[in-house]
């Protein structure tokens, strides 16, 4: 408890992707808000690396890090753009209100 | 030993609590702070465990420009659920919950900045302290050598979302004058200056 160890980094990790995962699934209707798990989701897999990079002695999983927070980075950019150019074409973001694609 | 556990406690239960809150929040606006609070609270936890350079990464980059742009995002689209004013509405739950929010953010940087004394027994418990070398040097030595062709990528990843970006919200209004830079350039005198000859009494009707 008070030795905190590998399996700490990797329980926060852990949590949080499971509260990521959940986010995802009880905002059904909000597009911003499920964007959002999915940055939660993206930084408990950070967490993960980072925790892993420290406790094993090697610098690579922090490089990793960098290049998914780059990536989480431009899918919220190319996210919202697409959110505000539906938002501006439809005049809506909910989620029952976008089926144009019939999916 | 103590120190670490303390350090690590604090966070994560901020950590978990804020992204309970950000998935459970009726208002977007407050889901958006309690990510930003998320990601302070990471970025902390990471700098105090010994990834200083990724910690001020999530600070600087991912708060103050990504969490940002959720919040323009929001704001712009108004698409939580209130319709009343947002700072004088009876409803408003913008100001006590951006108040708290604003005041854990100072209470976790004051002890990152307090704390930062009790960094070497952190590190202890670790094994990256290989050298003498700082986190910063060390992730430097590794990236722009062995793991150059994925920074490059990363940046071209960048500049293909800002193209994106850009490409995608870019709206050419009707009824407004631009400048055309052909039509500018390829004048000539002969196309654009007119002689006349004005009679004595009489004026010259322009733009007929």
């Amino acid at each position: 408890m008070i030795e905190i160890g590998l399996g700490h980094y990797l329980s926060l990790g852990a949590i949080i992707f499971f509260l990521g995962v959940i986010g995802i699934f009880l905002n059904r209707k909000n597009v911003i808000v499920i964007l959002m798990s999915i940055e939660l989701i993206l930084l408990s897999v950070n967490i993960n690396l980072i925790s892993f990079s420290i406790f094993s002695g090697d610098i690579v999983g922090q490089i990793f890090t960098m290049l998914i927070l780059t990536v989480a980075a431009a899918e919220a950019a190319i996210g919202l753009a697409i959110i505000v150019i539906y938002y501006r074409n439809r005049g809506s973001i909910r989620v029952e209100d976008i089926h144009g694609m019939k999916g | 030993m103590l120190a670490h556990s303390v350090f690590f406690y604090f966070f994560s239960v901020i950590a978990i609590f804020s992204s309970l809150m950000v998935i459970t929040s009726r208002n977007t606006v407050n889901s958006v702070f309690f990510l930003i609070l998320d990601f302070i609270s990471v970025g902390c936890l990471f700098i105090m465990v010994g990834a200083e350079f990724l910690g001020m990464i999530i600070l600087i980059v991912y708060v103050g420009a990504v969490a940002v742009l959720f919040l323009f995002v929001v704001m712009m689209l108004n698409v939580a659920e209130q319709k009343q004013s947002w700072f004088i509405g009876k409803k408003s739950t913008h100001i006590p919950i951006g108040l708290i929010v604003s005041v854990l953010i100072l209470l976790e940087l004051l002890v990152v900045v307090g704390g930062w004394k009790y960094k070497d027994d952190l590190m202890s418990s670790s094994t990256l302290n290989l050298s003498d070398i700082s986190n910063t040097h060390q992730l430097g030595l590794v990236m722009y050598t062995d793991y150059i062709l994925y920074f490059q990528l990363a940046g071209v990843i960048l500049l293909l979302s800002m193209i994106g970006a850009i490409l995608l919200t870019f709206r050419q209004r009707k009824g407004v004058k631009k400048q055309s830079y052909f039509n500018q350039i390829s004048r000539n005198p002969s196309s654009s200056i007119e002689l006349r000859d004005v009679e004595s009494n009489k004026g010259v009707k322009i733009d007929d």
